[in-house]
């Protein structure tokens, strides 16, 4: 990777400490003219930030084995809680029968059956989040500033198109209900868990957080924008330099 | 005790007198109790509050209710009951058909009998929370409790006996528990003149195999001499490979033994050489004898018991193994024998002794080497009372029962008629403290007392008599336990709280060590149970001949099917009936107009199977029993039943969802199974 370097930041190689390079054209810029300003403003990353992508394309492998979200359910007659965990490809219980037992409760308010057959999305997300780590390899590799804005930008259109699924999915699920062969039936109340936080849904406490998987994303997502924030302000001091 | 101490006429003659006096002495002890458990802090000690755990399990015999009762200590809060040797209403227990083949004994169908002594399973000389015995004393048994499920798994009835009151006390690692007969008889058992006592009635002392659930069987039995065994424990440490049973009525009374079996100065300790019996069945000494008892189990994957009937055991005649048994000669007809904790010392409770005796087993050793003998009964060594004899507790108290330690160098004895548990201390035989308890204790408790390794913190005392302990209920009253701290110099009465049945004894041990294992519901899926219905589409009714088989889920808040036609009048109906909730604490019950046996209590992931004979055309409905959601009570179904030979079509409904939820054919499984006899067994 260090071999990818900016060409800035080898111009100014030589009066900097090593190790600390990616700095050096905002430590250097002061004490040493740029000699060659043509070549200064590239159309290349900066080395950190390529890191930071390729890290962040590894930390998305991490969704492929861990939980996205955890949504959890407490009540009086549940003091040991249901809980869900949200994967990328399915939706399970907590525990081998939690996912039926939601189910057998979420009956009486008239609930589908939460069956993760029936949710085309999680068969497509394994592929485009495999997508994304490919291509963020990728990306980090070429080392074009373009690549890595792109790739960002694209993690964000699926991070933010997954959660506003999600939270569709609980809309549909909380909302949409068997009024002929519900139970119970209270005017007004609907079941929506909440995307993040805790809400109160009839003796049920329902939580809802991310999940390790989630937490990774999260990560890689940060790590992913402060790559394109650097690239992007380096830029910035280059053009300013020429 | 002043009273007693010199003359021994009066223990024989006036045996009301002395009930009397440890009544009275327990009347006066009242006001002074009342005050010990006011000055304390006791409250707190006993306090668990709302949702907080015990720190103990303890097991308490049910007595004549046959069964178990499971409570926390230090509160004293009732957990569960386990059905163990009796049928349970509440819980279909002995009425399902599943449940049935369990109390099947050579004396046909055997639904009552009396628990006595829990013993926990043991690895090393120390209760390991995996199991648990029981036995039944009035139809010889014992059975198994595991402690994953507190259910019983398993009762093997005991062969060649009367009275199974010595059982079933464990060997160190659970290798044998034992039976002794508390009454002999002929053996075999044979129609004789009760006259003729002495030479056709004899004892039993049964080893049974106990380590591999699901086999428990006679290893082998040593065929006694005709007195009356009545409690025993095995030696650990030195004095491993040898167990202990009391034996009373060395006189061979057949009759009025209140006084006949009262006579002998001292009766005795029968000191059994188990891994040399051990030998001696295996070199071919023991004689294979003709046996009649079942084995009953209950299949962990179908949860149907079965039944099988075994017909000989292996007997040893003590004359066959010379040195397998010694007897030690011990004051006034011992009741429990005890060893503590080093394996050291053999303590007797001789009911009607003045002292309580102590045996050495080193010295018990060393005078059987020396061939310290004092005659024979039978051709059993009698060894000489002061060769084996370490030491007397003086003027402890009158009528010592049992004795359990504290690992701390201390015992403790119940005293039956001076009601109050004595602390002595081993080796200096001295009385160190002494507690009125109320009221008559039988056995006492230390968790772990009788082991390697006590939890020496406290002490439960088992009562007899209550009488104005509680609220008055009438002629029958409540026993009693009483929860003593044990952790200082002076006992400290904490607590009393009622029991059921009269409880004989009881076993505890750390919450810890069993909590974590406990099973919170049957699988379904691995369930093999031949008519399991393992969903609403699965259910349906069938005809064969006259029975009439129904196969229904439970879930909540229905059953399925939930409407039933076909039936006829003189059919037998058998209602299959699996709760498919796989959840904790989510049981379903089903109960039927007119059943002539109980309710079914079916566990989630279980089978449970009612049968119901309809005498009357009508309407029948069924409902479940156990409150089990806020729809329970719509819960609930209808049988019809014709008239004989009419025509009404079998019918069993199943909801559209139900039949849209699985495409699977509303078809019965099919099986090879006697559907008749769901539980029933080989014979």
């Amino acid at each position: 990777m260090m071999s990818g370097r900016s060409e800035v930041a080898v111009a100014n190689l030589s009066s900097v400490p090593g190790g600390r390079s990616d700095n050096a054209p905002l430590a250097g810029a002061d004490a040493a003219p740029v000699t060659r300003p043509v070549e200064a403003v590239s159309t290349r990353a900066p080395g950190r930030s390529r890191v930071m992508v390729l890290l962040a394309a590894v930390l998305l492998c991490g969704v492929f084995f861990l939980p996205l979200w955890n949504v959890r359910l407490t009540a009086p007659q549940y003091p040991e809680g249901l809980g869900m965990h949200i994967r990328i490809n399915t939706v399970e219980g907590a525990t081998e029968n939690d996912l039926n037992n939601i189910n057998n409760l979420n009956h009486y308010i008239g609930m589908k059956r939460i069956e993760p057959e029936s949710i085309p999305e999680l068969r497509y997300m394994p592929w485009i989040v495999a997508a994304l780590v490919v291509t963020g390899i990728g990306a980090a590799a070429i080392g074009k500033r373009k690549a890595l804005y792109g790739w960002t930008g694209g993690l964000l259109v699926v991070a933010l198109v997954g959660l506003i699924d999600f939270w569709k999915w609980e809309y549909d699920y909380g909302h949409h209900l068997d009024n002929e062969h519900a139970v119970l039936k209270i005017p007004g109340m609907t079941y929506q868990p909440p995307l993040i936080g805790a809400k109160q849904l009839l003796n049920f406490r329902a939580t809802s957080w991310p999940a390790w998987g989630g937490i990774l994303a999260g990560i890689a997502i940060a790590l992913a924008v402060a790559a394109v924030l650097l690239a992007w302000r380096q830029r910035k001091l280059a053009l300013a330099q020429r | 005790m002043k009273i007693l101490s010199g003359s021994k006429a009066l223990f024989a003659g006036v045996a009301v007198a002395v009930f009397a006096v440890g009544a009275l002495y327990s009347c006066t002890a009242t006001s002074s109790g009342n005050d010990n458990v006011l000055v304390g802090n006791a409250a707190a000690k006993v306090y668990v509050p709302p949702g907080k755990y015990d720190e103990y399990y303890a097991f308490f015999s049910g007595g004549f209710n046959g069964q178990m009762m499971v409570y926390g200590l230090p509160s004293g809060r009732l957990l569960k009951f386990i059905s163990v040797f009796s049928q349970n209403p509440e819980t279909g227990y002995g009425y399902n058909e599943e449940t049935k083949p369990m109390l099947q004994t050579t004396y046909g169908f055997t639904p009552w009998d009396d628990t006595h002594h829990p013993e926990l399973s043991q690895t090393d000389g120390v209760p390991d929370g995996r199991w648990l015995f029981i036995n039944g004393n009035n139809t010889p048994r014992v059975a198994r409790i595991d402690l994953k499920t507190f259910e019983t798994t398993e009762i093997l009835q005991i062969p060649n006996a009367a009275g199974g009151h010595a059982s079933p006390f464990t060997t160190p690692n659970t290798k044998y528990i034992v039976s002794a007969t508390r009454f002999s008889v002929p053996i075999p058992n044979a129609d004789v003149p009760i006259d003729t006592y002495k030479q056709n009635f004899k004892g039993t002392l049964s080893f049974i195999t106990a380590d591999q659930p699901g086999k428990m069987d006679i290893a082998f039995q040593i065929l006694m001499p005709g007195f009356n065994y009545d409690l025993g424990h095995a030696g650990k440490g030195p004095s491993d490979g040898w167990f202990f049973f009391t034996t009373y009525n060395s006189e061979q009374a057949f009759e009025k033994l209140e006084q006949n079996a009262s006579q002998n100065d001292k009766d005795f300790i029968a000191a059994v050489n188990y891994r040399l019996a051990e030998q001696c069945v295996a070199n071919g000494k023991a004689k294979t004898a003709p046996a009649d008892y079942f084995h009953n189990v209950m299949d962990e994957r179908s949860r149907v018991a079965h039944s099988e009937r075994k017909s000989s055991v292996k007997m040893l005649n003590p004359k066959d193994c010379p040195g397998v048994v010694y007897y030690l000669p011990t004051p006034k007809s011992p009741h429990g024998v005890d060893i503590d904790p080093t394996g050291e010392y053999i303590v007797a409770g001789g009911k009607l002794a003045t002292v309580i005796p102590v045996h050495s087993f080193s010295k018990m050793q060393k005078a059987i080497a020396d061939k310290q003998f004092d005659g024979d009964a039978e051709g059993i060594p009698i060894l000489k009372y002061n060769s084996t004899l370490a030491g007397e507790v003086q003027k402890p108290g009158l009528g010592p029962l049992h004795t359990e330690f504290d690992g701390k160098g201390n015992a403790y004895t119940s005293m039956f008629i001076s009601s109050e548990i004595v602390k002595w201390k081993l080796g200096t035989w001295q009385v160190l403290d002494r507690m009125p308890v109320y009221y008559s204790v039988g056995h006492l408790m230390i968790p772990g007392g009788d082991s390697k390794k006590p939890w020496g913190k406290y002490l439960v005392s088992l009562n007899k008599i209550t009488k104005d302990r509680y609220l008055p209920t009438g002629p029958e009253l409540a026993q009693s336990a009483q929860l003593l701290d044990i952790t200082g110099d002076k006992m400290k009465m904490l607590l009393d709280f009622p029991t059921i049945g009269e409880p004989h004894y009881a076993q505890a041990i750390p919450a810890d060590l069993i909590k974590g294992n406990s099973l919170k519901f049957y699988k379904l899926s691995e369930s093999t149970h031949p008519f399991v219905t393992r969903s609403e589409a699965e259910g349906g009714i069938r005809r064969q001949g006259r029975n009439v088989h129904i196969n229904m889920i439970a879930i909540r808040s229905h059953f399925a099917p939930d409407n039933l036609e076909g039936v006829m009048v003189g059919d037998t109906v058998y209602f299959h009936v699996t709760n498919i909730e796989q959840d904790w604490d989510i049981v379903h019950g089903f109960g039927v107009l007119g059943a002539e046996n109980a309710e079914v209590v079916v566990a989630p992931g279980e089978t449970r199977t009612l049968r119901w004979i309809p005498k009357a055309t009508g309407i029948y409905p069924f409902y479940c029993t156990d409150f089990c959601s806020a729809l329970h009570q719509e819960m609930q179904g209808y049988v019809r039943v014709s008239a004989p030979g009419s025509n009404v079509a079998l019918k069993a409904n199943v909801s559209e969802r139900a039949k849209s939820q699985s495409t699977r054919a509303q078809a019965l499984p099919t099986h090879g199974h006697d559907v008749g006899e769901v539980g029933s067994g080989s014979r």
